[in-house]
């Protein structure tokens, strides 16, 4: 049944992603994986709460954060989502070439948004001493952030993987789901990010 | 096909069939018999702690050593013996009773196993590399972050690499039992050992990542200077107890669950009746784990939350026994009336429900938060949770070995040895652990290395010491068993016990590595029951005889394990000298590299044919 993976032009699946079993079920297992990333996350948010005005006598949310760099990261991100959309859009059309050309502007703009954050960082540190071990709050802000930041590190490694590896193989049944798994997954670090920026940044430039 | 060909394989062949395996029934073998490996450490464990205390001020182990037996004991039971062996009957029997030939990530499987096995090892080799974890199986902070030396740091990545693979464990079942169901097995017909490792999984899956979190905060501290948990720079440690309970508490139904399903499918087989209150022992299923969400805090009373969050919680707390008592109920309505036979499973089945039940009510008292005040870290606590645990879980697992032996193995256990396993492990169970609800309420707190004569606990305690005991008599019996019956036991027909009803009975003891030639049609609940009461044999194939299309095994999830398990021994010891990043570099490396190997290589599988499938008699 091997042919099962290769497609016929003349029948091809709806959606190439959900086609297989083996696609249904890294879709179903890719969301209930999320579920379990949605608790993480909450963990690691209801902790920073905890632990925001811990600052130790150093340096507080409303010294360090400036809302220029995060909204132009916040657009960089979202943007990134968009563009994957319309990604898997050409992916249902089988239009290969420009399913890779929107996952790679996705790249792209991911790229970006982590040469944004790492200015960030290095920003905090050499302009302020706000370190990981500075305080309660500084361990607490750069795990949360952190976290996500790891989070697209390895959501860009597997997209680029992917996109290598495919090249020249065109939209098949097997990757097809890789790739629907993929941009799932991208969809929910940008949300996230959206709760990162209000509870992060918006919050701590108020209160 | 599978066995013969195995029989006819040297040492080697086998032992790389065993590590690369990707089959569901092996790797659930194999969960168990690694689970009972740890069972048996945590037990010696255990009467070390008991000898210690068999008599006032006792030296028979220093009050260090004493701090690490018991940290040792509860993390090994809960995470490395219970859990395993559950997620091991999971793994073997959940699939066959709903009619699948795998589950949905047989290589996620074998992943998950591995890094089971391997963050027991890891935690275990703490003894030989400058001494165990003592904080406690709770791990408290900012006592887990004051430990000297590296203990606490192998429990922290221990756990972390066993949570991950119990994690895989927990969304492999969810998926598999939402996609894989046979022909008309509808969700109101699966059986209850199915429900519960369905219900179970979605606790892990939601459960596991806040002791993920808590164990990452721990790391951070001990390893790279974070201040979570350091009050000198605003830390709190309160948030450790918090992160550990909300995942501690559903952890406790995690355990309990598959116990509960484990029961529902021995009870009505011993008692010849369908089970009573099918629906309403999944609705209290969901129920209890709905609630298991709810009442974390129950661990926190003494803690300081207020009046407000401690009165919220104790009413959540006292609610799960509502749920909890309609499965009991519906238990003991099953066995009226029932034609019951009284084999070691019923045995272990009936000596559940007192026991459970006291635990039960043990812990109704210990919701009452004013009341808690008293109990709180004395041996009433300890009490409670070994009634629920040992009374609960381990008699599960016991009557579910007994029950599914034939099944897994192919062999009936010996009735004779498991009926005196059973009297000297439950009459042991009860001299341990009933005296220490008194003992508790005398005011003996946990966790103390000694205590004083002339205080009213001597001959308590000297009680306890001689339960535990026969409790480890019980289980050498249970063990020679097992090997008297694997070398001289006589082999199982399908259907052993004659009264099987789901589906797993209507297939060869073991199955063949497809489970299933045709996939059966399921026309309701207790399908093969079903069928045999009209009077067939076997159960209607839902398909023609075809192709089975098989995954292929591989030996990455072993390296994928070994290179996290290298860059945790990088992660410990980077704090003595940065020569070790090179370890966790190079293990992170190993890992990533076959994580990619994984997602690059196609892997198709391959079929066995139908000419094949024909030849074969099941
Ligand atoms: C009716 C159901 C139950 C209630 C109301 C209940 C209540 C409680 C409460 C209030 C405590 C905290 C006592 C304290 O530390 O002062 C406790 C401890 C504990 N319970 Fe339960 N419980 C129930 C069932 C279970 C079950 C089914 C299990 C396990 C299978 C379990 C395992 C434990 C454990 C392990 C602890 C002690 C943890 C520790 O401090 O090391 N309980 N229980
Ligand atoms: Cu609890």
């Amino acid at each position: 049944m091997s042919q099962e993976h290769t497609l016929d032009p003349n029948n091809l699946p709806k959606d190439p992603a959900k086609s297989t079993l083996e696609g249904k079920h890294k879709f179903l297992g890719l969301w209930f994986f999320l579920g379990g990333e949605t608790v993480l996350f909450s963990c690691f948010f209801a902790t920073y709460l905890a632990l925001k005005n811990s600052t130790a006598g150093g340096p507080t949310s409303q010294d360090l954060f400036g809302l220029e760099l995060v909204f132009i990261m916040t657009i960089l991100l979202l943007t990134s989502s968009l563009t994957s959309v319309y990604a898997i859009y050409h992916m249902k059309n089988y239009d290969f070439k420009k399913m890779q050309l929107w996952f790679g502007i996705t790249a792209l703009l991911g790229l970006a948004f982590l040469g944004f954050e790492i200015y960030e960082f290095y920003h905090y540190i050499t302009d302020y001493g706000f370190t990981f071990r500075s305080s309660a709050f500084g361990s607490a802000f750069y795990t949360l952030v952190g976290f996500h930041g790891g989070h697209v590190v390895f959501g860009l490694s597997w997209l680029i993987a992917l996109m290598v590896r495919n090249a020249r193989r065109g939209i098949t049944l097997k990757n097809a789901s890789k790739f629907n798994t993929f941009s799932l997954y991208w969809h929910f670090i940008d949300v996230v990010w959206v709760f990162i920026f209000t509870v992060v940044y918006l919050m701590g430039m108020v209160s | 096909m599978s066995i013969a060909s195995t029989q006819q394989k040297g040492f080697w062949a086998i032992l790389w069939d065993y590590l690369t395996t990707v089959d569901h029934k092996k790797l659930g073998n194999m969960y168990i018999a690694a689970g009972a490996f740890f069972f048996v450490l945590g037990g010696i464990e255990a009467l070390v702690i008991r000898i210690q205390l068999a008599k006032p001020e006792n030296d028979f182990i220093s009050a260090g050593l004493y701090n690490e037996m018991i940290t040792m004991h509860g993390t090994t039971m809960i995470f490395f013996a219970a859990m395993p062996i559950l997620i091991g009957f999971m793994n073997a029997i959940m699939p066959l009773q709903i009619g699948a030939r795998d589950v949905a990530f047989p290589f996620l499987n074998s992943l998950g196993f591995w890094l089971f096995l391997f963050g027991g090892i890891m935690l275990n080799l703490s003894w030989f590399l400058g001494g165990a974890p003592d904080a406690g199986w709770t791990a408290y902070a900012p006592l887990s972050i004051q430990s000297p030396g590296h203990g606490m740091d192998f429990y922290i990545l221990g756990l972390q690499l066993s949570g991950a693979g119990t994690l895989m464990g927990g969304i492999n079942f969810l998926v598999t039992i939402v996609t894989m169901r046979a022909p008309g097995m509808t969700y109101m017909r699966m059986p209850l050992f199915t429900w519960t490792t369905f219900v179970a999984s979605i606790l892990i899956l939601f459960a596991f990542p806040a002791l993920t979190v808590g164990l990452f905060l721990l790391m951070f501290d001990r390893l790279f200077g974070s201040a979570f948990f350091d009050v000198a720079l605003g830390g709190n440690s309160v948030i450790w107890q918090h992160l550990f309970w909300i995942f501690g508490h559903p952890e406790v139904y995690i355990l309990i669950l598959p116990a509960f399903g484990i029961f529902s499918e021995i009870i009505p087989v011993f008692s010849r009746k369908r089970l009573f209150g099918y629906t309403s022992m999944v609705f209290a299923t969901f129920l209890i784990a709905f609630l298991g969400f709810m009442v974390w805090a129950h661990h926190m009373f003494a803690v300081g939350l207020g009046p407000t969050a401690n009165a919220i919680f104790a009413v959540g707390t006292m609610a799960i026994a509502v749920p909890t008592g309609i499965k009991i109920f519906n238990w003991l309505a099953t066995l009226w009336g029932g034609s019951i036979t009284i084999n070691s499973a019923m045995l272990w089945s009936l000596g559940f429900i007192p026991s459970f039940t006291i635990g039960g009510m043990t812990g109704v008292m210990l919701g009452a938060t004013t009341a808690d005040y008293q109990y709180h870290d004395t041996y009433f606590v300890i009490a409670h949770f070994h009634y629920v645990i040992v009374g609960g879980v381990v008699f599960g697992i016991l009557a579910g070995l007994h029950y599914w032996w034939p099944k897994l193995f192919g062999k009936v256990l010996n009735e004779a040895m498991g009926k005196i396993a059973f009297w000297f492990f439950f009459i042991g169970f009860h001299l341990t652990f009933f005296i220490q609800h008194f003992l508790g309420l005398m005011g003996m707190p946990r966790r103390y290395w000694v205590f004083l004569e002339g205080q009213g606990l001597d001959t308590g305690n000297m009680i306890s010491t001689v339960g535990a005991f026969l409790m480890g008599i019980g289980s050498l019996v249970f063990i020679i068993n097992v090997v008297y019956t694997t070398v001289k036991g006589e082999k199982a027909g399908n259907d052993p016990w004659g009264d099987g009803r789901s589906l797993e009975w209507s297939i060869s003891s073991p199955p063949k590595e497809y489970n299933f030639k045709q996939l059966p049609l399921v026309r309701g609940l207790d399908p093969y029951w079903i069928e045999k009461m009209e009077g067939n044999k076997k159960m209607t194939p839902a398909q023609p005889v075809n192709d089975i299309h098989m995954p292929n095994g591989s030996i990455l999830p072993l390296i994928m394990t070994i290179g996290f398990f290298i860059a945790s021994f990088g992660f410990i010891y980077q704090v003595d000298n940065n020569l070790w990043l090179i370890a966790l570099f190079g293990g992170m490396a190993i890992a990533l590299g076959s994580m990619l190997a994984r997602s690059l290589v196609d892997d198709y599988g391959y079929h066995i044919h139908k000419e094949d499938l024909e030849k074969e008699v099941d």
